[in-house]
């Protein structure tokens, strides 16, 4: 369903990647893990159409996302693409069930039909007591969750996160990584993951290692 | 008494003004000078409009575009060729400088004697008259806001303004955002202009120059006011710049009454808005949200 090839990407005259390919079943959890530098972000950002490639391809579900305008694209990243980030980013002044409902509204769909699918979503994440808490009022854990039913509002074809439990305790980290798994089994998702936990790496399905801007 | 009360009803005609800024620097974080430029266009096109003996209903739409265009102009420099926000407006004010004095012809155009906003008679007191139709006028403007806030476009601006990456990985072009954003809040300064020029009775080339400052010191007298009493409400938000400009220029306007030089009020302006934006990392501001 993804399928990335010969990605190069360059700031300035600093190469961070030199030919980088990948090719993503659906319903696979694949983590890329490497040292720092080595990459792994700035591909997960290609691989999200969050960044442009100097050279190479992207392709998902069959569309070449170098081939899409500025408009077109922001509006394939939110049909097809959801994002965890280290840090949860939600809205503080909104509750846990607007920041959830943010890409269904994006995408123009109406207020009952995203708050149902938001709320069956917090739900799903055990968090159906905390949708009309602010973030503020939520654990790290919590937090990330939301920011975890905010990336399938819109059932994405892939989720893409990048050290999404880098900012969490062992506790809540594994809790997290368990919680991908879950959501392979029940809705079929697709994750890939950047990260640096051991523990998220093994329970992948694959594992991706990066160095110096290649596959290795 | 009547020198407060032409601070308020200058500082009333301030208030769209105030609002782009708050819009600009507080929901969708883009810091915009172009305010300075936008703001004399919008009395520009106002006093030429208006000594062409145009209708109102002609004049305010070509004054909302021209603000508009204005603000364009600074996100399309700043989106498209990637030049930094602060130096887009800052080139884009520069520029407007040239367009306002050539749209004029001359440095100065009085509007004396000419029917203007402030014309239409509510009740026959004339400074009781400005001020209704400028609450009136405000009014609308918070009550079209604060709707476009809460909508799904507002929701985008709101989130560009907090996390841009985040609002992008959601699949929001966030130079739309901006594009639109900043020629809905340059529009509200050039109306601003406008109304200040049909209050004061001239359009001045220098009208606009430092005027950021006065919106931003009114700006940040207004988040004081929202942190210390912990407003979350987007529509007493906006209301409370309405608070945050008439103290402003009713600080100005005692620091005049007292006898100090009018030379020194830029300074003593910029020393204000200093102590207004030192003032909520202060103990005593600290102390006083706490409890």
């Amino acid at each position: 369903m993804l399928s990335a090839k010969g990605i190069h990407k360059s700031y300035g005259s600093l190469q961070i990647l030199k030919g980088v390919d990948l090719e993503v079943e659906k319903g696979e959890i694949i983590s890329i893990v490497g040292a720092s530098g080595a990459g792994k972000s700035t591909f997960l950002h290609i691989l999200g159409s969050l960044d442009m490639p100097d050279n190479g391809s992207v392709l998902l579900n069959g569309t070449d996302l170098a081939k899409l305008s500025t408009n077109k694209l922001s509006a394939f990243r939110n049909e097809h693409i959801g994002f965890i980030f280290q840090f949860h980013h939600l809205l503080p002044e909104f509750t846990a069930l607007e920041n959830v409902c943010i890409p269904a509204f994006i995408a123009g769909k109406g207020r009952s039909e995203s708050e149902k699918r938001a709320q069956y979503l917090l739900g799903l994440l055990g968090l159906s007591n905390r949708s009309h808490h602010k973030p503020s009022e939520l654990s790290g854990g919590e937090q990330q969750r939301v920011s975890v039913a905010r990336a399938l509002m819109n059932s994405p074809s892939i989720v893409l996160a990048d050290e999404p439990s880098g900012n969490l305790d062992s506790e809540n980290a594994n809790a997290l990584h368990h919680l991908f798994v879950e959501l392979r089994e029940t809705l079929k998702q697709t994750f890939v993951i950047v990260t640096h936990n051991e523990h998220l790496a093994e329970i992948s399905d694959r594992t991706v290692h990066m160095k110096d801007g290649l596959v290795i | 008494m009547d020198f407060y009360l032409a601070a308020i009803l200058q500082a009333l005609c301030f208030t769209p003004m105030c609002l782009g800024i708050y819009i600009t620097l507080k929901v969708f974080n883009f810091p915009d000078i172009t305010t300075d430029g936008s703001y004399t266009l919008g009395a520009v096109v106002c006093a030429l409009g208006i000594s062409n003996s145009l209708p109102l209903i002609v004049i305010v739409p070509v004054i909302l575009i021209s603000g508009a265009l204005a603000g364009i102009a600074t996100a399309l420099i700043h989106t498209k060729l990637k030049v930094n926000a602060l130096l887009s407006g800052i080139l884009v004010m520069t520029a407007l400088y040239s367009v306002n004095l050539s749209l004029m012809g001359r440095s100065n155009i009085p509007l004396l004697n000419r029917p203007t906003f402030f014309s239409f008679s509510i009740i026959p007191d004339t400074e009781l008259n400005i001020f209704l139709i400028t609450i009136l006028i405000i009014s609308i403007l918070i009550v079209g806001l604060n709707y476009l806030l809460k909508s799904d476009f507002g929701l985008a601006m709101r989130a560009t303004g907090n996390n841009e990456l985040m609002i992008r990985s959601l699949g929001v072009n966030t130079a739309s955002i901006k594009i639109i954003g900043l020629a809905i809040t340059n529009s509200l300064v050039a109306f601003s202009g406008a109304l200040v020029a049909q209050f004061q009775g001239f359009t001045d080339i220098n009208m606009g120059i430092g005027i950021v400052i006065s919106g931003l010191g009114a700006v940040m007298i207004a988040e004081t006011v929202i942190r210390l009493f912990r407003i979350e409400s987007m529509v007493l938000n906006l209301c409370c710049i309405i608070i945050g400009v008439c103290l402003f220029q009713l600080v100005l306007a005692f620091t005049l009454s007292i006898g100090i030089d009018a030379n020194l009020l830029k300074l003593l302006t910029s020393c204000f808005v200093l102590f207004i934006v030192a003032l909520p990392n202060s103990k005593w501001f600290k102390f006083l949200n706490v409890k």
